[in-house]
Order: structure tokens, then C-alpha cells, then sequence
């Protein structure tokens, strides 16, 4: 037997696989869609994931169902906490709620698909490597999709940086107003405190090939993660000057940014 | 009255298993010619075979004689195959010699297959390339060099001489009874090396679904580059276990490491340059080929991996 297969009997109840399957996603005769999703990893990624989100974070969310069930939709939220922890919770939250759920796609800095095991269980979950090439597929495949707009910006920021969003890239922008499709701000509070860093060695990143070194302690702290999830946007696809991209694109921060103020606001304690 | 004069169509590489395929699909409504580097194949009394390389004379004199309607080139020497000198020579002068004779005797219809292998295997591919892609291969290793040179010519010609009507298939990895290929070679064998940590995406297709890509290539008249690759989707390391191959680890970090490794055991199922393509995934767009071919493969992974599984044990 299989180290899959003996986890699968382990963690995955009958009902768990069926509501999985029932989800759906445009899968091969395997299993597998080409950007790896195996809906078979999946499940025991579920179950796994289940228990950190339950017991160790005690995600509380607000909001989840103004994410449309149907049709393309990009996540934007702020990033923290060293790894990518917020995008698998936010993706959990979906996945998981109670009227027609969807299993969202989760953009990943392009240094993932280097690292041997990880990347590829990361692909097997429904993250995808972060080009625009494929965030437009995957819209047009009618996906949800989460994309950190900050990217490493935000996740590698230090814990006296905490809850200050960092540059949003434009890119988003042009592919919500190309594919139509809906933009739902996410704010994530918690996370910054799971791995709280004080520094970030660029020299010896550099040298290992990271996208940063930070100074943190080697564990991840059990903090409480609010995920407080705002109204949706649209944007039309008029031929507008970059600047007013750049508009649009503050506009979302700002609305990321109230969603994040509402999250500290609910939060009563760190952990 | 007499009867339509039937096609007259050179097909290269005639030794290898695909033209063979094709030529038994062709030979019921056209007249082929067959031309292998390697060796002169017997196809029966109606198909005429020679051994010629295409950078001699004596490789005009068939022009001459046949009248060539159509030219499907298959006879491109596998980056596995020969060293880089004569791959280049082969591929690339070989193939210009051949374009150059189909212009001169006013050929109609010329068919170059190509590889999937000229997208270049990187960590920041995108999945489903389509054909308008850069072919990064080049940059990456110079033992495919030549398969990109040749798709540059192949460019070059079909603007140049758009009365060529060239058509460039690109096919994902083609698999399936008789292929000689790397991958097929691996798949076939009882243990097969693995990049730990690695299990890329991968797509297959059966040599009798390429042949038959061909055949529709040669009954549509569309100009052009096109993906062939069938909309299913497996990762390398679970496509070895249901060949029922068993997986070797080869250390994968450093990336020195591997490659050092493969260089000293020189495996030729598994060489070095093509190390990056078991580690990350060239996922190829093949749609734009079947709106325009008609094309749909009938044979499934399940169908392919049955055939390895099935095999591994020769009578």
C-alpha cells in the first residue's frame, strides 16, 4: 500500500470523498488537470488542513458566501507570515463552507516549483505557478482563483511592518477587467503573528537562492486568524491609461485594508 | 476517361515505426515513396525504399524521377540519437536540402515533424504553451539546438514559400508499441530513474493517434504550427506506476548534483540535457490542431500504460 493510499484510509471519510468529488473540477482520466491538481491529493490535503484550521488557527471567517459560486473571481488579500499559510486557510474557508463551496486556485511565487516534494504537493493542491499566463487560463476556465497582489513584498515583510500593505501590483487588475472577472477582498488577520520575523538576511537568501532569510523562530506560533471577507468589485473592460489602473487597483487595497481594520477590530486576543 | 492521378508524397524516416503507420494509412490512396539515413526498408513491391542521406546528389535524382506532391518529413534524428555534429547536419542542413528540393520541384504540401522539446523544460512554465510561445530549448541545452534550428527553418520557408503550404506538428511525448524514443525506452524498462521531489505533469500520445495527426495533417490543407497533444494530463511519477516501472531516486539538489550524476552513468534512456523535463512540466496547448484538423485521439493513458504494463516481460 501506498503512503497516499494508507493516508487516504486514514483521514478521509466516505463522506469527505463525495463531497470533494461532488465539488467538481475539470480533471483527465487520472485524476489530474494540467496544472497538476490531483483531486485524489486533495482530499487528504483536506482533512490535513481540516485539523489546522479547526484546532490551531480557530480561523474565524466573515463573510465567506459574498464570494460568487459561479464564474471567474480573483481573491485578493494581504499577505504575511514567511509562508503561505493565509492562502491555504482562504482556500480551506471556500472549500469548506456550507452553501455550494469551490475549491480556489492559489497563485505561488515562482520559486516554489523549484523546491523538490513541496512544489509539486503544492500543484497537487490547486496552487499554480504565479504568471499571468496562467491566471488568465484559469479565469477563463471560470476558476477562482487567490493572488497576493504584494507578493514576496508582503509575505517577507518583518512583525514591526505588521498589518501596513505593501505596493500592489497592477497585473491583477488587467486580468479581472480582460476575463470579467469579480474581485473579492480578503483581509487576513493572524497570520502575521504565525511566524513573526525581526530580520531578513538578503545576502545569504540571495546566496541560497530564497526570496528572503528571515530571522524568526523556528516554529509556527498558534496565533488566532480572523479572515473578514469584503463586498465584491467590478471592474468594466474600458481602454483606460495606466493610471487609471493604478486607481482601481488602490481602490481594492483601500477595501483590503478596511477588511484588515475590521479583522483587529474583532480580534480579542493574539492567540 | 482516366482516373485522378494519384498523390505522389515522399516519406522520410520510413524506418521508424510512425512512418510506418502512416505510410500503411497512405498507401491505399497515394503513391509513396520511402527514404530513410539508417538503413532501406523493405514495404512491399508498390512502395519504392531507398537509404539515402539527404545531403547527397543522388537525393535530387528522386525529386526528378517522382514529381513529388507532398513531402512528410519524419526522419529527424532524436536528440538521444548521434552527436551534436551530426544531428545538425541531419536535422537542420539535411532539412533545408529538403526544402530547398521541394521548392525547386514545386512540391505542394511539405509536413516537419518537430518536438515538444523546443519549449525548453523551465521551473516558470506555464501550463497548456500554445504555439506562439518563445522555444526556449536553445538557451537551455545545446544538445537541442538543432531541433529548434530546424523549426527556425521550418519558419523561415513557410513565409518565404507560402506555396509549400509547410505545416510544423509539435506532438507531446509519443508512446506506444515500437517507439524507440527516451521516454518510451523508460517506460518500458523495469526501473526508471526519478528526480526526488520531482513529478512533473506530462502528456502522452499514442503512436497510432500520431499517425493518424498525420494522415489529417495531409488530408487538410492548413499552413502553419501546431501543438499535437491529447487533453489528459498524468504526473511522470504515477505514469511509471502504472507501467509498473520501479522508481530509482536520483538526488535532485543541488541541481549540479543530478547532472553530474547522469553525465558519469551516461544513461541513454535518461541523458542529462533532457534532465529538466522529469523535473519541471512542459504542458502543451493542443486545441488550436484539433479545431483545425478535426483531430480527436481515440487511445487513452489507460490504454498506453496497459500496453508498458503488459510488456515488460517479451516473449
Amino acid at each position: 500500500m501506498s503512503l497516499a493510499e494508507f493516508l487516504k484510509r486514514r483521514l478521509v471519510s466516505p463522506e469527505l470523498d463525495q463531497q470533494i468529488d461532488s465539488i467538481g473540477k475539470p480533471i483527465g482520466s487520472l485524476g489530474y488537470d494540467p496544472w497538476g491538481y490531483n483531486n485524489e491529493t486533495l482530499k487528504i490535503g483536506y482533512a490535513i488542513t481540516r485539523q489546522i484550521y479547526e484546532k490551531y488557527f480557530r480561523v474565524e471567517v466573515d463573510g465567506i458566501d459574498k464570494i460568487p459560486a459561479e464564474g471567474p473571481v480573483l481573491i485578493i488579500a494581504n499577505h504575511s507570515g514567511q509562508l503561505p499559510i493565509d492562502g491555504l486557510l482562504i482556500g480551506f474557508a471556500l472549500a469548506s463552507r456550507k452553501d455550494k463551496p469551490r475549491i480556489p486556485r492559489a497563485m505561488i511565487e515562482r520559486f516554489f516549483p523549484t523546491v523538490p516534494y513541496l512544489g509539486n504537493l503544492l500543484n497537487q493542491f490547486g496552487a499554480v505557478l504565479g504568471d499571468p499566463v496562467n491566471c488568465a487560463r484559469m479565469l477563463a476556465n471560470n476558476e477562482a482563483v487567490i493572488v497576493f497582489p504584494e507578493g514576496i513584498r508582503g509575505s517577507g515583510k518583518l512583525y514591526r511592518d505588521r498589518y501596513q500593505l505593501k505596493r500592489f501590483g497592477n497585473g491583477f487588475m488587467h486580468l479581472a477587467m480582460e476575463h470579467k472577472a469579480t474581485v473579492v477582498p480578503v483581509g487576513v488577520v493572524g497570520c502575521e503573528e504565525t511566524i513573526p520575523a525581526l530580520a531578513n538576511i538578503k545576502p545569504l537568501a540571495r546566496l541560497l537562492g530564497l526570496p528572503y532569510l528571515p530571522v524568526a523562530a523556528p516554529v509556527i506560533l498558534p496565533a488566532k486568524v480572523h479572515l473578514c471577507v469584503g463586498d465584491p468589485m467590478f471592474f468594466d473592460n474600458d481602454d483606460i491609461p495606466e493610471e487609471q489602473v493604478t486607481a482601481r487597483v488602490d481602490s481594492v487595497k483601500a477595501a483590503v485594508g478596511e477588511m484588515i481594520k475590521k479583522g483587529l477590530n474583532q480580534r480579542k486576543r493574539l492567540f | 476517361m482516366t482516373a485522378p492521378k494519384r498523390p505522389q508524397i515522399l516519406v522520410t524516416g520510413a524506418a521508424g515505426t510512425l512512418a510506418q503507420k502512416v505510410i500503411a494509412q497512405l498507401r491505399e490512396t497515394c503513391d509513396l515513396v520511402a527514404v530513410d539515413f539508417r538503413e532501406q526498408v523493405w514495404l512491399g513491391d508498390d512502395i519504392p525504399s531507398y537509404c539515402i542521406d539527404f545531403n547527397k546528389r543522388v537525393f535530387e535524382d528522386l525529386f526528378r524521377r517522382f514529381h513529388f506532391d507532398g513531402v512528410i518529413h519524419l526522419g529527424r534524428i532524436m536528440s538521444s540519437q548521434e552527436n551534436r555534429l551530426r544531428r545538425y547536419n541531419a536535422n537542420v542542413l539535411g532539412t533545408q536540402k529538403l526544402l530547398d528540393l521541394s521548392h525547386k520541384y514545386n512540391v505542394r504540401r511539405v509536413i516537419i515533424l518537430s518536438t515538444f522539446h523546443v519549449y525548453g523544460a523551465v521551473p516558470f512554465n506555464p501550463a497548456l504553451i500554445d504555439e506562439e510561445a518563445p522555444l526556449k530549448a536553445a538557451g537551455l541545452t545545446m544538445d537541442l539546438v538543432d531541433s529548434v534550428e530546424l523549426e527556425n527553418l521550418a519558419n523561415i520557408y513557410l513565409w518565404r514559400y507560402p506555396h509549400l503550404n509547410i505545416t510544423v506538428l509539435r506532438p507531446c511525448n509519443i508512446v506506444g508499441p515500437g517507439v524507440r524514443n527516451t521516454i518510451s525506452t523508460l517506460l518500458s524498462g523495469e526501473r526508471a530513474p526519478v528526480l526526488a521531489g520531482f513529478s512533473p505533469m506530462m502528456q502522452f500520445i499514442h503512436i497510432d493517434d500520431m499517425a493518424d495527426a498525420l494522415v489529417a495533417t495531409w488530408r487538410h490543407k492548413q499552413k502553419g504550427i501546431y501543438n499535437v497533444a491529447p487533453d489528459d494530463w498524468v504526473a511522470y511519477q504515477r505514469a511509471l506506476e502504472l507501467c509498473g516501472c520501479r522508481q530509482v531516486p536520483i538526488p535532485s539538489i543541488p541541481p549540479l548534483l543530478p547532472r553530474t550524476l547522469l553525465r558519469v552513468l551516461s544513461l541513454k534512456r535518461f541523458p542529462p540535457y533532457l534532465m529538466d523535463f522529469y523535473k519541471y512540466p512542459v504542458i502543451i496547448d493542443g486545441r488550436a490542431f484539433k479545431r483545425d484538423f478535426g483531430f480527436y485521439p481515440q487511445r487513452s493513458l489507460d490504454d498506453i500504460f496497459h500496453y508498458y504494463r503488459e510488456n515488460k516481460h517479451p516473449v
